[in-house]
């Protein structure tokens, strides 16, 4: 029953997410950016703009010149979700990729990292007060979203421990459409429900900034404007 | 609205220290509404139309469909804070929404209520509100206290530029009916006459004039500023302020003694007598676009090969970066591209398009080509305020930053006391003078005052520290900011200079009397400064 369920679940966490990230990239890719915006100085060659983009997304460097606590709890953060998001792939992948097995290691310290990271930056919202004032009800919520499915998967591993056997053979069968058993202990079942949560959310909350940012037109526009013409569709009809 | 009259905010004595929130400290500030003979010369609805909510709605649908900046920027905010300290306008005031992430919520609440799945279900948890009254009038409020110098874009992680949102909420506000008179009444004058001021062409040759004889008094030289010369290889492109307002006018001056000196034929237009476009401060394209065709249409009329640009921020940040596109003021259309072929077609391509006043000049001094008598600024200690939209918003030369390297590599050329400002108040990270992007009207006086303080607590420290006399600038917005803000904070007015009066200040023109007194009857004594030895 519970197996049905959340395979459920996931199926229709999973189309929203995909379909609801596929539209909004359609959407950020088609719609014009007329004028030449980038922030100066900005690079002037379009391989420049590719390691500036690199930059931001690996090393969060706009981030790092503006404030170096939100920088260290964010990176704190992001990199330790990537590196579970990496070791997770061990429960869908069979046999495990080569590459999933070296971060394993990691992966469970960067657990910790990004429950850490997580912490600090509720402690920031609530503590600072120009944060404060910014922050809204939705933007308490993804942290704490965040810090329940992190601190769940911990408790899976450190605390009373999942079958996790069965997980993955219930995530492999998903894949395939085959609904198999999926244990029933509280931590697995949060975990799993909070995720399909964050995914259906994504596509419609703050998370675009995930994507938004290789389309932001301060950050991945060349600094060329005299020397190539851009003009978008529909100025260019102004010309007429 | 009264001038400003009270004095001007403390200097804080640990900038680090956070501002302590004030909420709707600056609420009351708010500039005049346009007339609708203002609004309507540029192609706006002379006042508030009947259903504007709706029609508001519409626009912003709009817009969000045309700029992809835009549509980004409303849903890529994550509220982490990186920007909230960043805006001198907070830093002055105090005043939360004048924090930059703040100031897009204005805009971003609307946003979310209107055009997100979580606002129109679930307005409360993700603060998404209807447009109403109070929120046009706080969007009118707020959107003028937001000089749109970038400064924000540059410390977000996705580079969110409040610039963006600002235009984009001033264009909705003028597609209503409700536009800001200074803006809005200054592009009406623009497109009638051809500059900022309504000056005409007559009067313009006959200042212009007076100012010539001037230069030669002071060299002996007959330097001429022609206008509306066919078939001259340089259209000299500058802002209206340099007709009339100090400094801005010794800067003109210092140009004309340049392009004497390197013995270029150039002139001014009376039919394109202005570089300011105003158009991009309210967010109009079309404006933008009509503007910029004065210019081209000057060119194309007088037969120009090049075109350069006077000392003016906003103005290069628009020709630098959308002349070419709005306008086909540039290089690289593509062959099939009537429109800018038409110009491009004429104009000598071995040059950049359009080129700044400074990078002119550096190149002259790269070769050699002028010769500074440098100590006729040894009365002066230099420090060179970097305008925010040059440094954000364009280059100059063709290496990135050239923008605050050329700058400085021309005053030192011209000046041996040059002294920088506290690092994170130049360059990228500089701060606006406070009476950028259409806020340098009286009626805005408070805000500009309360906006120039981080500006003036960095000029205050090289004053005391290193014996600073001038403050040089390149924009005409921050000259005549400058003039009125320096002496609220009790500097003296003509602290402000023109980086071109510098330059015409040392200038040893070929045959001039300076060069007869410092060379006696033969010449061997010459000292050719060409080179910038780096004295700070
Ligand atoms: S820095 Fe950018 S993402 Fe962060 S609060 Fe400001 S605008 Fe939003
Ligand atoms: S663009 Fe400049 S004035 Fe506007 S919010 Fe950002 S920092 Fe402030």
């Amino acid at each position: 029953m519970m197996s049905v369920l959340y395979a459920l679940l996931f199926y229709v966490a999973t189309a929203l997410f995909i379909g609801g990230l596929f539209v909004k990239i359609r959407q950020y890719a088609r719609t014009p950016a007329p004028l030449k915006i980038p922030t100066t100085p900005a690079p002037t060659t379009q391989s420049g703009v590719a390691y500036r983009l690199f930059r931001e997304v690996a090393l969060f460097e706009s981030l790092f010149k503006s404030n170096k606590w939100i920088w260290v709890l964010g990176y704190l953060f992001h990199a330790g979700l990537a590196l579970v998001l990496l070791r997770h792939f061990r429960y869908f992948t069979d046999p495990v990729w080569w590459w999933v097995e070296l971060v394993q290691p990691f992966g469970i310290y960067a657990g910790f990292a990004m429950v850490l990271g997580l912490l600090g930056l509720l402690g920031r919202r609530i503590v600072i007060e120009r944060i404060r004032y910014i922050s809204g009800p939705s933007d308490y919520l993804m942290l704490l979203l965040l810090i329940l499915i992190g601190s769940s998967g911990l408790m899976m591993k450190f605390v009373s421990h999942t079958d996790i056997v069965t997980v993955k053979q219930f995530m492999l069968g998903l894949m395939v459409f085959d609904i198999r058993e999926l244990p029933t202990d509280g931590p697995l079942l949060i975990h799993l429900a909070l995720v399909a949560v964050l995914l259906i959310v994504f596509p419609i909350s703050k998370l675009l900034h995930a994507p938004g940012v290789f389309f932001s037109p301060t950050r991945n526009q060349v600094d060329n404007p005299r020397e190539r013409r851009h003009v978008a569709p529909w100025a260019a009809e102004l010309d007429k | 609205m009264a001038a400003y009259q009270a004095p001007p905010p403390e200097y804080r004595e640990l900038p680090d220290v956070p501002n302590k929130l004030e909420p709707d400290a600056t609420a009351h500030l708010s500039p005049f509404l346009a007339k609708p003979d203002h609004n309507e010369s540029i192609g706006f609805p002379g006042e508030l139309v009947d259903n504007w909510e709706e029609k508001a709605i519409d626009k912003m649908g709009e817009l969000l469909g045309k700029y992809r900046s835009f549509q980004v920027y409303m849903d890529a905010c994550v509220k982490c804070g990186a920007c909230t300290d960043k805006c001198h306008y907070f830093q002055g005031t105090s005043d939360p929404k004048n924090m930059p992430v703040a100031r897009q919520d204005l805009l971003r609440s609307v946003y979310r209520r209107h055009f997100t799945f979580a606002g129109k279900y679930f307005p409360k948890l993700v603060g998404a509100r209807d447009l109403t009254r109070e929120v046009l009038d706080e969007w009118h409020s707020y959107f003028h206290q937001c000089s749109q110098c970038r400064r924000c874009s540059v410390f977000c992680p996705y580079g969110i530029d409040t610039a963006e949102v600002s235009m984009a909420a001033r264009e909705i506000m003028d597609s209503v009916g409700h536009g800001q008179k200074y803006c809005n009444e200054i592009l009406g004058k623009l497109q009638k006459v051809g500059n900022n001021l309504g000056l005409p062409g007559k009067a313009l040759k006959a200042t212009l004039a007076e100012f010539a004889e001037e230069i030669e008094e002071d060299t002996g030289l007959p330097v001429k500023i022609p206008l509306d010369v066919e078939g001259a290889d340089i259209l000299l492109i500058t802002p209206s302020a340099d007709f009339f307002a100090e400094p801005h006018i010794d800067g003109l001056m210092g140009y004309a003694k340049v392009f004497h000196e390197a013995g270029v034929s150039w002139t001014l237009s009376s039919y394109a007598s202005e570089a300011a476009n105003f158009s991009m401060f309210i967010g109009s394209y079309s404006n933008l676009k009509t503007v910029a065709e004065r210019i081209r249409k000057a060119a194309i009329d007088l037969g120009v090969k090049r075109i350069i640009v006077g000392e003016c921020g906003h103005a290069w940040r628009v020709a630098y970066s959308f002349w070419n596109t709005t306008a086909g003021i540039g290089s690289g259309a593509a062959e099939d591209d009537e429109f800018a072929q038409k110009l491009q077609k004429q104009l000598d391509h071995n040059y950049p398009i359009p080129q700044h006043i400074c990078e002119f000049t550096y190149d002259l001094i790269q070769e050699n080509k002028l010769r500074f008598n440098k100590s006729e600024n040894d009365w002066r200690t230099i420090t060179f305020h970097d305008s925010c939209n040059v440094a954000r918003g364009s280059r100059m030369g063709s290496w990135a930053g050239g923008q605050f390297d050329i700058p400085r590599a021309v005053i030192k050329a011209a000046a041996n006391n040059f002294v920088e400002m506290d690092p994170a108040t130049i360059k990228e990270v500089t701060y606006c003078c406070g009476g950028g992007g259409g806020l340098l009207t009286d009626d805005l006086m408070e805000i500009r005052v309360k906006g120039a303080l981080p500006r003036m607590e960095a000029l205050n420290d090289v004053v005391e520290e290193q014996g600073v006399t001038h403050l040089a600038a390149i924009c005409a917005i921050c000259k005549a900011q400058f003039a009125k803000i320096l002496p609220i904070y009790k500097f003296p007015m003509d602290m402000i200079t023109s980086t071109h009066q510098i330059v015409g200040d040392a200038l040893v023109m070929t045959g001039s009397i300076q060069e007869k007194e410092l060379d006696g009857t033969d010449d061997d004594s010459d000292e050719n400064d060409t080179d910038s030895s780096e004295e700070s």
